[in-house]
Parts: C-alpha cells; structure tokens; sequence
C-alpha cells in the first residue's frame, strides 16, 4: 500500500514538496487554507533580480500537480502523534493517517500599521510593498495618483526591538530596489528615494539590480532609518530621517511612501505548533534539528520542515529546501 | 548695546524639497558615473591631498545630492587631480573627470 505524506501549506514550498513526492510513489495529501495555491507568490508581480514574471513562475509550479489530493479552503483541526503516525483530521471532515507530515506553512507580512510612526492607515498616500505588487500587476489603486517623489523605508518590522523583531527578512532589500526600478519605469520624472540602513544585495544578480538602480533609473539611496512621518496640509508626507553619511537630519516632502514590511512567522504556523508543542526560536519561527545538516528535520520522527516556515527564505531556497524535504522525507519512510 | 554673544544658529538640515535639480541634471549629463557611488570612502582612503587638507570626494558627492554644493566644493579645493582616486574607486567611477566636472557645472554661478 502506498504511504500517506501530508503537505500543510500551499505556497511554492509545499506544490514544489508535493511533485516530487508524487514522482516518488507516496500518496500526497495537501491542505491549503485559503482559496489559492501558491501563497505570496500568487500575488507578485515580477520576481527579483532578474524580472521574471511570478505568474509564470507559479504556472510550472501548478503544472505537475494532477494526482495530488489537494484541499483547499481547509484547515487542519487536530494532529495526534501515533505510534509511527499522525492521526490529522481536517476542517472538512476527512481524518488523515499520516506517515509523514512536512509543513510548509511560511510565513505572513508584519503588519506595517504596528509601526505607527510611519502612518499606515493613517494617512492615505503610505503603502505596503505588497499594495505596490498588486497595483503592478493590475494597475489599479487610488492611492497611486501620477506620484513626483516617491520613497521606500526598508525594514519595516525587521531589525528592531521596538517592533519585537530583531531578524533581518532577507527578502525585502533586493525587493524594494526591484519596486524602485519599476515605478521609476512608470513615472519616469519621479525622484525615487530608498531609505535603507544597510543593503543586503547578496545573492547572485543582485548588486547588478543595485547598480542598475543607480545607473539607469537614478535611485537615490539614503543610509538612514526613518524617524516618522507626518502629513502636511496638501496631505503630502514629509518624512524625517538622519542622512547617516553625513551626520545631518534630513527631510524630504514625498507623495508617496512604500513600506517594506517584513516576514513574521505564519498565523498558520502558529496554529500547529500548539497542536503538536512544536519549537520555536527566538525569532518565532520553527526550529530545526540543527543548524547545518539537518534543516529539514523537526524533533519529531516523520516531521519535516520547509521554506519560510523556519524563517526568512528567497523563493528559490523555498525551493530547494523543498526538494531537499522530499528526499529526506522519502529516506525517513524507506528506513 | 552690551553683546551677549547669543544668536541663532542657520539649521544644518538638509532639505531635499530645495535641490537644485537643474544643475544635477546637467552633472549626471557631463558625468553619469556620479549616480554609481556606493560611499565606500576609497577615494578618501587613498587620496594625497586629503592626508593634509580637507578633501573628500565621497563626502562631495554627498553633499551634491543633499544641495549643499558650497561645501562640496570647498571639499575638493584642496583636491591636486593626481587620480589616485581613480585607480581604487570599485565602482570604477572615473573620478578626475567627475572632480573636473563637479567644478565646471557649480563655479559657473
Ligand atoms: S533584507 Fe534589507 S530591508 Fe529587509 S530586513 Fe534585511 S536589511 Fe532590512
Ligand atoms: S585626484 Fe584629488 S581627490 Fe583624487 S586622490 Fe588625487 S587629490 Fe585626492
Ligand atoms: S571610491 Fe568611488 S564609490 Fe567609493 S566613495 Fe569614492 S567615488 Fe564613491
């Protein structure tokens, strides 16, 4: 009889996690809790750092998906460890005998309206990296009306204390530099500014997208964190910030503001670890058996980890992570 | 009138809502490298004026994008155009011609 692998979470982790599964023999079950396969990407635009289209990216992704059970809209309403099982009954009814669970949960924005010194829903030209994808791919939002001097306060819930994050998000420099280049593309008078504190350019391709930032769209970039954010008479936004190079406060009056929000630990994710007492580090995220060879390990026999469940990821190590479960996941059930 | 020696200090501030954009524009025209500087401080690190004189190109520059070009120049006055700058600058910026370019594009009143 073919061995059961539940897949919790439908992001590019856990369809990536579930082709190659398929192709190994097991019978794969994924629940998805919202209505869309894909997670964040279903709702980019272009990807980092060369452009490509997310859509695209998605569709090879939702290619290979026939024979997979998949679950949508459903949630996973308890999970009993067995003696070599998971006993997983679902929000739908349908109770599940797991040989080997592999959670890809990821990870959700940090709400940007937690920094209220940056006015997000507050005033009405500040807006999210995410609102900035959407109104890429349909062209559509009110808020982003013909903008002359547009700015882009890096991260927004990472590297702070004060937002009860100290991590950095990994994700979010290479992303506003990518949104800096295109609504440039877009507006092409518009003086772009970045308020970053420092770059983390650090993959393949990236310090190019950085230098075409500078050298084709003429980005300024400002090594200072934004202080606040206040709205004048002609709600425009003037925001304060120390150019941190030269040692002097700056100001600038902007009429559009977009914050890099950065990655917390998925309500998803929350939710099985209490079922389960799964651990967490201090950054939220799951933790992994350890911290060099066995990334996709849990404490637990048979549960598996990958992508941004435990902690920031690029999609492409969601990816690999992905693929590494698979096979740890196949090892783990021929043994 | 007994003098207390008591004024009020100009801000130093920078404000970009007053930059001049007319006259950057006209820079990045004559020298586009401008626009490539990561502020690493190699030109500074390496420069023979700057071990006697104030000068710096990184901080230049700087100041040249926050509007305060008087002190951008006073910056490379002391400056000997002997291009050691242009031999370490890593985004391989051509850093004589800009310093010729800076001074060509703000002398001019
Ligand atoms: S990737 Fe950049 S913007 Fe994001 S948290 Fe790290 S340093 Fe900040
Ligand atoms: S050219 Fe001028 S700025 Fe450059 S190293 Fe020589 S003296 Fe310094
Ligand atoms: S060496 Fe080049 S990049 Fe570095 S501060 Fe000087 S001009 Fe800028």
């Amino acid at each position: 009889m073919k061995k059961n692998v539940l897949i919790i979470g439908g992001g590019p982790s856990g369809l990536e996690a579930a082709t190659i599964l398929k192709k190994f023999n097991y019978n794969v079950i994924l629940v998805e809790r919202s209505s869309i396969l894909g997670g964040h990407l279903a709702k980019w635009d272009r990807l980092f750092p060369y452009m490509e289209p997310a859509k695209e990216t998605l569709d090879v992704l939702l290619s290979n998906i026939d024979g997979i059970t998949i679950f949508k809209d459903t949630e996973v309403n308890s999970i009993n460890l067995l003696d070599k099982s998971y006993n997983v009954i679902l929000s739908n009814g349908i109770t599940i005998l797991a040989d080997a669970l592999l959670i890809t949960t990821g990870f959700d924005l940090f709400q940007a309206e937690k920094k209220e010194e940056y006015g997000y829903g507050i005033y009405e030209k500040v807006i999210t990296s995410a609102e900035l994808e959407e109104y890429f791919k349909t062209l559509n939002n009110n808020k982003i009306d013909n903008p002359k001097k547009i700015g882009f306060v890096h991260c927004v819930g990472s590297r702070d204390e004060k937002a009860a994050n100290r991590a950095c998000s990994k994700v979010c420099c290479a992303t506003a530099v990518k949104q800096a280049c295109e609504i440039k593309e877009k507006y092409p008078d518009a003086d772009v500014y970045c308020f970053y504190m420092d770059l983390r350019m650090f993959g393949r391709g990236y310090e190019d997208l950085y230098l075409k930032a500078q050298k084709d769209y003429a980005i300024r970039f400002i090594r200072g964190r934004v202080s606040e954010v206040s709205e004048d008479i002609n709600k425009s936004l003037v925001i304060k910030a120390e150019d941190t190079l030269s040692s002097k406060p700056i100001r600038v009056t902007l009429d559009l503001l977009v914050l890099m929000s950065g990655m917390r630990p998925s309500s998803g994710g929350e939710k099985i670890k209490k079922m389960l007492n799964l651990m967490t580090e201090d950054d939220g995220f799951f933790s992994t058996k350890d911290s060099i060879y066995s990334l996709q390990h849990s404490k637990l026999a048979g549960l598996f980890y990958a992508g941004a469940a435990t902690g920031p990821k690029t999609l492409p190590d969601s990816l690999h992570e992905a693929r590494s479960a698979a096979i740890q996941i196949h090892n783990y059930l021929n043994n | 009138m007994i003098e207390f020696g008591f004024g009020i200090s100009p801000s130093s501030r920078i404000n970009l809502d007053d930059f001049d954009k007319e006259k950057w524009n006209k820079l990045v025209q004559i020298e586009p490298e401008i626009l490539q500087c990561i502020s690493c401080g190699s030109c500074c690190a390496s420069c023979s004026g700057g071990v006697f004189q104030n000068v710096s190109l990184r901080s230049a520059i700087l100041n040249i994008r926050n509007g305060k070009t008087d002190s951008a120049m006073e910056l490379l006055k002391g400056c000997m155009l002997c291009g050691k700058c242009t031999m370490v600058c890593p985004r391989n910026i051509n850093t004589r011609n800009l310093i010729l370019s800076i001074y060509k594009t703000y002398s001019e009143k």
